[in-house]
């Protein structure tokens, strides 16, 4: 906490101090005076994400809660005769479904936090660019999100193997068993990792614009777990389809599909794209908000 | 905490601050004072209104009502079920062997074979010959056997003992009520006896595997029976349907038509019967078998019987076109979400601003500030999900109809049920949100338990994303459990169909299923309470 807490008491008042601060802290830091300050922005994020015994407890559930559900869905699902219409890679990946609320959290309390206690003002009157802070805060919760998503992904994919193959999906069966070696569990693996990374993000933007955490992670988890009650209450009309292509959930879930590739209504990398328009669009009109919006 | 701030804050509850009315009161005026709450709520119990709406107007039906004329959509390709005694839809078709009957009597007769036909697919029939094609087979609920029926019109009060394909005799009545009769299919070394006798309104069924030693099956009350009645022999049979289960794609394929033939004899009408044998169809031929495939044949002593169709409620699906109110009210989700944002910033909110203290100081029985806090949040969430439930049932209905899609009609009592119970669940749920807000005493974990506690395991369950069998205890054990308030029709253990939770089937009763949620939000609460008691504010 470090920068963040000094940084108001050792500067000037936030009008004057837009140049000379940044010089100031770069000069302090031994840094370059980056002309965006980017790089001091990170550091802050960082120190202030890192020092919250919230975010390690946060990234912790996330592990745990995705790799549970996908256990359990796993452990659920048999096939002793073979020909089940079942996606392996995707059975054991269902713990997204819950580590994703939690990967939500995250993103939602690294902007929603400071805005409860009023820290943001202090940490604009530091950091006069406000798009950089944002640009900083999503930077961190990426790189945050990202390993946790590694190791959920990892740790299910393991457990789905595991119990899977005593499930009857054996190779007998036509179920070879789950290995990154097979190019479309691997698009399932990386893709899961970066769908948790970017609904971290889609929070980020939403409690941007919201600003207070409560009703955000409300519309973020509305946004999500809307998308398939809404689509299920719809079978087989226009919208049904449109949902199934344009909703953050539903389209970037795509990605986890290793099987009947033709029946989805939109392909994987597409439908990850969708989440990631939808993360983008969250985050710019954030940026756009910071900008003309009072702290 | 100064004396001013307590002394201001006892003010506050003026209207007595011991008194649990005038709490109750204060935490009404802080929910009422914050806009966006008020908002907040109103937006989801709009959302519902609009997203049943568009659900009651999403689906625009057409259709070809014969093969020569135009085609048609909304209204007109609306399905015309008749109604049974219990005023639900039924499907009331078999071919009917029949005399009338006056006063009391009864029918017996001995069956020796129950054989049939049916075609494993939905492909086209050919006219002048609709047997091409079908392959030997009974349907689990072919039926054969005597029915005594008010009326030769469908959707006519009836009683009927039968042998099946699958499920051994059965005594049947009015479409909805099922009994089991001797197991084991029948044969001509196997043969089975059935008798139904009428006294009055009251009918009888029996069956005996020698036609001496007989078992009463059970009584068939039927209000209102007129005095002459149509008693005979009748033989249906339901479509072709392949239930999939156990994996991820659980559900029903449905096939083309069957037909089945039971042979008779021995057959005895006592009382006073009319007339000779005469046979109809009865609810006219049903998916696409001409009327010529049905028929009697009377030869020596005995009579062969084939029909096709069924004597059963109609199941809300794919092969039948039929829907129910429960997917209208899929929006409720969208109001439970707001439900949930409101009752935990209920507290959450005072904790991040230090109200908690200012509260507890003006009132230090916490327990009772949680219990306001509970009531509050649950009456106004009541409030508006019962407002936004009962504006949006009769008016998806009404444009679910216009729009040509058949929705299951239900008694008012059970419509009451489900829009009540809507309401209800939303209110707990809020309370076990506001439960969870007092325990985290953080706004963003406290909504993310109260969302995923109920949503998560709803999705789960119903969109087939979990085997059918994960799912149905998915919705035995979690909160969600609790929407089965939301299923208007029962699964008919004598209809072949897909009874999953994705069609709208819950594994518990509505009331079971409620309490289910009842019993997570009690124990939140308790915790709630015994931790707001323990902790510093």
């Amino acid at each position: 906490m470090r920068r963040a807490a000094d940084a108001p008491s050792s500067t000037p008042p936030p009008v004057t101090q837009t140049a000379p601060a940044r010089k100031t802290s770069g000069e302090r830091n031994g840094l370059r005076a980056g002309s965006s300050g980017l790089h001091e922005a990170l550091q802050a994020e960082w120190t202030k994400l890192r020092t919250l015994p919230g975010t390690f407890w946060l990234l912790a559930a996330v592990v745990v809660t995705t790799v549970a559900v996908g256990t359990a869905a796993a452990a659920a699902v048999t096939c002793p005769h073979g020909g089940c219409s079942v996606d392996p890679a995707r059975t054991s990946l269902t713990g997204i479904y819950l580590g994703q609320a939690v990967a939500a959290i995250l993103g939602v309390l690294a902007i929603g936090s400071e805005y409860s206690t009023g820290m943001i003002r202090a940490t604009f009157t530091a950091m006069p660019r406000r798009t950089t802070v944002l640009a900083a805060k999503a930077a961190v919760i990426g790189g945050l999100a990202l390993p946790a998503g590694v190791v959920a992904v990892a740790g299910s994919l393991l457990a789905g193997r595991v119990l899977l193959t005593g499930h009857g999906f054996t190779p007998a069966h036509g179920y070879p068993a789950l290995t990154l070696g097979d190019g479309a569990v691997l698009r399932a693996a990386v893709g899961s990792v970066l769908y948790l990374a970017l609904i971290a993000l889609l929070s980020l933007g939403v409690t941007t614009i919201i600003r207070d955490p409560a009703p955000a992670i409300g519309t973020v988890l509305g946004l999500l777990y809307l998308d398939p009650i809404i689509a299920a209450a719809l079978p087989g009309g226009h919208w049904h389809n449109v949902i199934e292509r344009y909703a953050p959930m539903t389209a970037g879930l795509a990605i986890q599909a290793t099987t009947g590739l033709s029946s989805l209504r939109i392909s994987p990398w597409a439908g990850l794209g969708v989440l990631a328009a939808w993360a983008a669009g969250a985050l710019l009109l954030g940026a756009l908000l910071l900008r003309v919006r009072d702290a | 905490m100064s004396t001013t701030t307590m002394t201001a804050a006892r003010q506050a509850t003026s209207a007595g601050h011991g008194l649990f009315g005038g709490l109750l009161r204060s935490e009404w005026i802080k929910f009422r004072t914050v806009r966006g709450w008020v908002i907040g709520v109103i937006a989801g119990a709009l959302v519902t209104v609009i997203w049943g709406l568009l659900v009651a107007n999403g689906s625009n039906v057409g259709c070809q009502t014969s093969p020569n004329s135009p085609p048609e959509s909304g209204a007109a390709c609306l399905p015309r079920f008749p109604l049974g005694p219990g005023g639900e839809a039924v499907t009331d078709s078999f071919y009917f062997v029949h005399r009338p009957l006056t006063g009391d009597g009864s029918v017996t007769v001995r069956v020796t074979s129950l054989a049939g036909l049916y075609q494993p697919s939905g492909g086209g029939i050919a006219a002048n010959d609709p047997e091409a094609g079908m392959r030997p087979g009974v349907q689990p609920w072919s039926k054969a056997g005597i029915i005594i029926t008010a009326s030769a019109k469908p959707g006519s009060a009836y009683a009927a003992m039968m042998i099946t394909g699958g499920h051994g005799v059965r005594m049947q009545y009015d479409y909805t009520r099922d009994a089991a009769g001797l197991p084991g299919a029948v044969s001509a070394g196997s043969p089975r006896w059935l008798r139904l006798t009428r006294s009055g309104d009251t009918l009888t069924g029996y069956d005996s595997a020698d036609g001496t030693h007989w078992t009463k099956i059970g009584t068939a009350n039927l209000a209102g029976l007129p005095s002459t009645v149509q008693a005979g022999l009748f033989a249906t049979s339901p479509d072709y349907v392949q239930v999939v289960s156990g994996s991820l794609a659980s559900g029903s394929s449905t096939g083309g038509s069957s037909l089945a033939t039971a042979s008779f004899d021995h057959v005895r009408l006592s009382g006073t019967p009319r007339g000779t044998w005469h046979g109809s169809v009865i609810g006219g031929s049903s998916g696409g078998l001409p009327a010529s495939a049905s028929g009697f044949r009377q030869a020596g002593g005995g009579l062969s019987v084939t029909g096709s169709g069924d004597i059963a409620p109609v199941v809300a699906g794919a092969a039948s076109g039929a829907s129910t109110v429960g997917q209208f009210l899929t929006g409720a989700f969208a109001g439970l979400i707001a439900a949930v944002v409101v009752a935990v910033m209920l507290i959450t909110a005072e904790y991040r601003r230090g109200l908690i203290r200012v509260t507890m100081a003006a009132s230090p029985r916490r327990g009772r500030v949680l219990a306001a806090k509970a009531i509050v949040a649950g009456a106004v969430t009541f409030v508006a999900g019962l407002a936004a439930a009962a504006v949006v049932v009769p008016l998806a209905r009404r444009l679910a109809h216009a729009k040509g899609t058949y929705v299951l009609p239900v008694s008012a009592l059970t419509d009451m049920r489900v829009i009540v119970g809507t309401a209800a669940v939303l209110a707990v749920a809020a309370i076990l949100a506001l439960a969870a807000g007092t325990m985290l005493r953080r706004s963003a974990a406290a909504v993310t338990t109260g969302i995923v506690v109920i949503v998560l395991p709803y999705i789960l369950g119903t969109t087939g994303i979990l085997p059918a069998g994960a799912a149905e205890w998915v919705l035995r054990v979690t909160p969600a459990a609790a929407f089965a308030m939301q299923q208007s029709v029962p699964a008919y253990s004598q209809v072949t169909a897909s009874y999953t939770p994705a069609g709208g089937y819950f594994p518990l009763a509505p009331w079971a299923g409620f309490a289910v949620l009842c019993g997570y939000a009690v124990l939140a609460l308790a915790l709630a309470w015994y931790l707001l008691r323990r902790r510093d504010a």
